[in-house]
């Protein structure tokens, strides 16, 4: 262990490089440009703090590392209480991976208010870390939360020609299903009277307050993850969002929805959780056939990897739930190389929308030819869509489908055509942009990556090949934690009314459900 | 030695694929062809390791993912089957990256096809050398898309595009199956490690489980779904219709890939699996059928094609098809040998065809050529030697694999088995009138080309015949020099036991000690002995077809001008079922293609619609339209209000009225 506190130096820093920017003074020009150069400096900083974060994570320990706490309302009982385990540790590292990059591709595309758009991103970051480190529910939620602000800010006042609409609806939709969880939290909190997430995992609360409670946080982490049917949020955002907050939303504020169903579904609602599983199959089921078959048919380039986002996420939900250790160590894996390499499509559909300003696929062409570079990268960013073996896509896939065929082998199969469907989609996508006749001439004389944007993209690459063959280096950090996550579900099944036992719930009233 | 036979091309691979600007074309080439050469030298070695000392190993590299109970290693296992594969692969690949060099002289980017011939020869050698499921499916993957870089690799043409993408996609569907196959043997097995796979198998030969509602036997679900792994890879009936468009591809292509080695994979995952699929005999049945009636469809189609290297293209889905029903009927011995001479022969064949169209200066329409065995000699002589081995005539490494899976069919005794036999039997008369038809259309009669490109018509320069020469000596002598241990007998004339036991040399070339552990066929259904105890009739039957079919080609094309026609004329139906393929790419186009587009449309508009109309875009309008009419009680007239309060208390009081008398 250290003995600083890492985890709130890492989600303060970004807030104090925000504050910074805010207090730049001078000509436009060189608050642009300061305001850029302390973004990417904060980010990048933080992201090596998470690498240290990373090296010091002990693989071996299914407990809570790098824990805080201080009392924040102690009259209620709320503190704030941070950690990281196997099953966030990752999502952390992500969050602080992407932010530099996503600063990075912006450098040029952003050219209003550069300086608000700076600290928007530094606050999102530190919102999204903190979501994962979080482990007091109220804590949890006010990131959870807070993660919307910047974010509509970002499509909102830097998006497209819609913008205004998508931002609304994706607050609107995230809203309301965050309305209801909060509500749960309160619940949970008159019930067992703690809002501490471990303590609340090791109180379950009876059957039947179970299953409304599972159904509250499902509504809000269905809407994050995006599941079908509340996905239609997801494509007007991407398309709307600039570049960055493209890959900032698919990379990591999809996973906030996969990570909540770890942290509170499975764990506090194992019967509920149980219950509702086939309901969950077949939802991500639907989603996996049904949003890769829109994909198909796209014009829009970032639509369609918006709707390939949801048919992957399908993969995440059908493996969590099927509440095996392959399942739900598959699901995290997914969300992890999902998180790279939806990243990684959103910034190269950037660079080629940054050159022409279009992401019609007709309008482009033939760029094998004039951007070979730019094919070789896009090339492995699709393989590693399509779950080529040797690709991270692969692994997350794979394992989910293991778990189900384990569980229910019809699920598995109409799920397996998703592989299928998949290659589809994303081959037809990189003909109609990389091969063929060059009939736009703007297109082929869009120049090939530069330098800086070889620097965003050379690691990601080298991330999804890695996560592909040594895939466990993560599986090894995760596994104790996945054990434990599995172990508390088992328990939760095969001991029905535990309750009875627990701490004295706070407040009499609040049984209107049993 | 085993991670040297696999290695150098993926290390190739990288060095040309990256640094292909900074060290040239012929660095390039220099790389990948050395890589490829060390590789098939080392596995020569190991052959030899393998076979003759029975030394099986399984090398472990590191570990890929363990997750739960599933665990699987990055190893190269090195057995009977795997050092045969290797040899194969690595020797046609040798061939074919040497003949590149001279093939695709004038290509603007030489290094990345060298490259990618790299990548694909590295991910077969993975998908042989696996020791697991996971692995095979690693190489399998690999294979498919190398394939599909390579078919596409003239990216410019927008046929070469949609043959990769459609050669991916419905490979994709076969891998759909397979994948499903992995999952359920993990399910039934708890591993995908073959080792414990094999080992298992026995004792689950009447095991049964849960698979879509129905109880059913484990071994006969797993061996289908690998099956149709097999079937997409392959090009068996149902999912070829990727293998003929596959021809858009450079011809060294078509040799290596689509002929020689990636088709070959499904028949050896197969062959692999002979210790589960001995206890799933309706799938062995399943696999028979398959593969017979393929070679049957296959040969007729090829009879009618002119695009040569569709012919030969044709020819090898029907060759697969022997390959697939002699696994049916337990020959495994017999397919793996097939599968080996066949590599020989078909890429000569294709090379030969390669070295043809680059004389004709790019042209592969057979009704365009003709008349250039004076021009071209050479290749006239390989091509040749190939259609004698393709065709089955004695002597030749045809001859010795092809009949042996013909009797295996016969000697199974089965219903299946007899009509794997008959059909194999019109298929190698097919066979054999298709290939002088090749023949005698390119190479005899008068030149139908343009003065100008028969004026250019030259023999390919040596660094294309050399490969060629190479494999010829395979198909001319394999076949024979290796009969003994694939599938020879114990106890045939010669090689009777007491020799057996006296020589250590003569043990070696008997199939059950050449094979080791490697291939599991149960005693009841060893085909290849009694194939050794056919009737005469039997064994002579291919041959005489055969002949036949030499004799019908030259009577067609040779002697009787324009008969041809005539002949396509009398039995029109027929020739267009052929010609057109029997209508498998409009028939799924008109099923599959259309449809998903249509719906994936319908879904795309149900997303706007129905999901948005409802909801968000729906309840934002329903609370817009509520508060349009709430708004107009705030008209700012006095009376107005003061008329809906009074309306208000009235209804209060007359509420609690009500009440209290309820109450009392």
């Amino acid at each position: 262990m250290i003995d600083f506190p890492i985890l709130s130096l890492m989600t303060a820093l970004p807030l104090i490089g925000a504050l910074f920017i805010f207090l730049i003074r001078g000509g436009a020009e060189t608050v642009a440009r300061n305001a850029k150069f302390t973004a990417f400096y904060t980010s990048t900083f933080t992201f090596v703090l998470s690498l240290y974060l990373l090296g010091r994570f002990d693989g071996s320990t299914a407990d809570f590392q790098f824990v805080e706490q201080a009392d924040w309302f102690p009259s209620l009982g709320i503190s704030y209480h941070m950690g990281v385990d196997g099953i966030s540790v990752f999502f952390v590292a992500l969050s602080a991976f992407l932010t530099p990059l996503c600063i990075l591709a912006s450098w040029n595309s952003i050219k209003t208010r550069v300086k608000e758009y700076m600290i928007a991103f530094l606050v999102l970051e530190t919102m999204m870390i903190g979501t994962f480190c979080a482990l007091d529910s109220m804590l949890f939620y006010v990131f959870f939360e807070g993660v919307l602000i910047p974010m509509f800010l970002i499509i909102g006042v830097w998006g497209g020609p819609r913008r205004v609409y998508s931002a609304f609806k994706f607050f609107l939709y995230t809203l309301l299903g965050s309305v209801l969880m909060l509500l749960a939290l309160l619940t949970l909190y008159v019930e067992v009277g703690t809002t501490d997430i471990q303590t609340l995992i090791e109180n379950p609360v009876a059957r039947d307050l179970q299953m409304w409670l599972w159904l509250a946080f499902f509504a809000s982490f269905a809407v994050k993850m995006p599941m079908w049917p509340v996905h239609t949020w997801l494509p007007d955002a991407h398309v709307e969002a600039p570049t960055a907050g493209s890959v900032i939303l698919a990379g990591v504020l999809l996973k906030m929805g996969g990570y909540g169903f770890l942290r509170f579904s499975l764990p506090m609602f194992p019967e509920a959780s149980l219950y509702f599983a086939d309901f969950v199959y077949w939802l991500s089921v639907v989603a996996i056939i049904y949003t890769s078959l829109v994909a198909l048919v796209q014009e829009d380039m970032k639509k369609l990897i918006a709707y390939s986002s949801v048919a992957h996420m399908g993969f995440v939900t059908l493996g969590i739930f099927t509440a095996t250790i392959e399942g739900i160590e598959g699901g995290i894996f997914q969300m992890i190389s999902h998180g790279v390499i939806s990243a990684a499509l959103f910034l190269s559909v950037g660079v080629i929308y940054d050159r022409l300003h279009t992401r019609d696929i007709a309008r482009y062409g033939g760029l094998v030819k004039n951007m070979p570079k730019y094919a070789v990268v896009f090339m492995v960013f699709m393989l590693g869509s399509v779950g080529l073996p040797g690709t991270s896509g692969f692994v997350g896939e794979f394992l989910s489908l293991l778990a189900a065929f384990s569980v229910d082998t019809t699920v598995a199969l109409f799920a397996t055509t998703g592989i299928v469907l998949g290659a589809l989609y994303m081959l037809m996508l990189y003909k109609r942009v990389m091969f063929g006749t060059q009939d736009n001439e703007d297109a082929a004389q869009m120049l090939d990556l530069s330098p800086r944007e070889v620097g965003i993209f050379v690691p990601l690459v080298l991330l999804v090949i890695f996560l592909g063959v040594f895939p466990n280096f993560v599986m090894d950090r995760i596994s104790p934690s996945v054990d434990k996550l599995h172990g508390q579900y088992m328990a939760g099944l095969q001991v029905p009314d535990m309750q009875v036992l627990n701490v004295e719930p706070a407040a009499g009233e609040g049984d209107n459900y049993e | 030695m085993e991670i040297l036979a696999v290695f150098p091309p993926l290390f190739a691979f990288l060095i040309a694929g990256l640094f292909g600007k900074q060290i040239g074309d012929e660095g390039a080439q220099f790389v990948t062809c050395a890589g490829v050469i060390l590789a098939a030298f080392c596995s020569c070695v190991l052959f030899f390791d393998v076979v003759f000392d029975s030394d099986v190993r399984t090398v472990m590299l590191a570990s890929w993912i363990s997750a739960g109970d599933f665990e699987v290693e990055w190893a190269l296992r090195v057995d009977q089957l795997t050092a045969i594969m290797l040899c194969v692969i690595n020797i046609v690949s040798a061939c074919v990256h040497v003949y590149s060099i001279g093939y695709m002289a004038h290509d603007k980017s030489r290094a990345r096809f060298m490259a990618y011939l790299s990548l694909f020869t590295f991910a077969m050698l993975m998908l042989v050398t696996a020791d697991n499921l996971l692995q095979l499916f690693f190489g399998w993957e690999g294979v498919g898309l190398a394939s599909y870089l390579l078919i596409g690799f003239w990216n410019h043409k927008e046929s070469a595009n949609k043959a990769a993408v459609k050669a991916f996609v419905v490979n994709r569907v076969g891998d759909f199956g397979l994948a499903l196959g992995i999952m359920a043997t993990f399910l039934v097995f708890g591993s995908v490690q073959f080792d414990e796979i094999f080992m298992k198998a026995p004792e689950l030969a009447t095991h049964t489980f849960n698979f879509l509602w129905w109880e059913l036997h484990s071994l006969t679900v797993i061996s289908l779904l690998l099956f149709m792994g097999a079937v997409g890879k392959s090009a068996q009936l149902g999912l070829h219709t990727w293998l003929p468009d596959a021809m858009e591809g450079p011809t060294p292509v078509s040799a290596l890939i689509h002929a020689a080695t990636m088709v070959t994979a499904g028949v050896f995952l197969l062959v692999r699996f002979s210790p589960v699929f001995e206890y799933a005999p309706f799938a062995l049945q399943i696999v028979c059928i398959t593969g017979a009636t393929t070679a049957f469809v296959a040969a007729t189609i090829g009879l009618t094609q002119f695009d040569i290297k569709r012919v030969i293209a044709y020819s090898t889905m029907s060759q697969l098809g022997y390959m697939f029903f002699a696994i049916g009927v337990s020959a495994y011995g017999a397919a793996i040998f097939h599968l080996m001479t066949h590599a020989f022969f078909k890429a000569l064949l294709f090379l030969g065809a390669g070295s043809v169209i680059h004389a004709m200066s790019d042209e592969q329409d057979m009704r365009k050529m003709g008349g250039l065995w004076k021009l071209i000699p050479t290749t006239y002589v390989l091509m040749w030697i190939g259609s004698l081995a393709l065709a089955g005539l004695p002597f030749f490494a045809g001859y010795y694999s092809k009949d042996m899976i013909l009797e295996a069919a016969f000697a199974d005794h089965s219903w299946f088995g007899m009509y794997a036999f008959w059909m194999g039997i019109a298929a190698a008369f097919m066979t054999a009138f298709y290939s002088w038809r090749l023949i005698l259309l390119t190479f005899h009669g008068k030149p139908r080309a343009s003065k100008k490109v028969m004026d250019h018509v030259h023999e390919s320069p040596s660094v294309m015949l050399s490969p060629l020469i190479v494999l010829a000596t395979g198909a001319i002598l394999a076949g024979s020099v290796f009969y003994g241990g694939f599938v020879g007998s114990a106890s045939e004339e010669g090689h009777s036991n007491d020799i057996v036991s006296e020589s250590e040399f003569v043990n070696i070339w008997d199939k059950e000690h050449f094979w080791g552990e490697s291939i599991k066929v149960l005693p009841e259904n060893d085909t290849i002995e009694a194939a050794h105890h056919v009737p005469v009739w039997v064994k002579k039957l291919p041959i005489v077809m055969a002949l036949f079919g030499i004799l019908l080609a030259y009577l067609i094309y040779m002697w009787c001008e324009g008969i041809a026609q005539k002949l396509a004329g009398k039995i029109a139906p027929l020739y267009k079922l052929s010609f057109n393929k029997w209508y498998f790419d409009e028939l799924y186009d008109r099923l599959f293609v259309k449809n998903v587009w249509c719906i994936g449309r319908g879904f795309s508009v149900g997303d706007k619609k129905i999901i948005d109309g409802m909801g968000p875009d729906g309840v934002a309008g329903a609370s817009m339209q509520t508060a349009r009419i709430l708004s107009r009680f705030q008209s700012g007239y006095l009376y107005q209000y003061a008329f809906v309060m009074i309306i208000g208390l009235i209804g209060i009081i007359s509420w609690f009225a009500y009440k209290m008398m309820l109450g009392s």
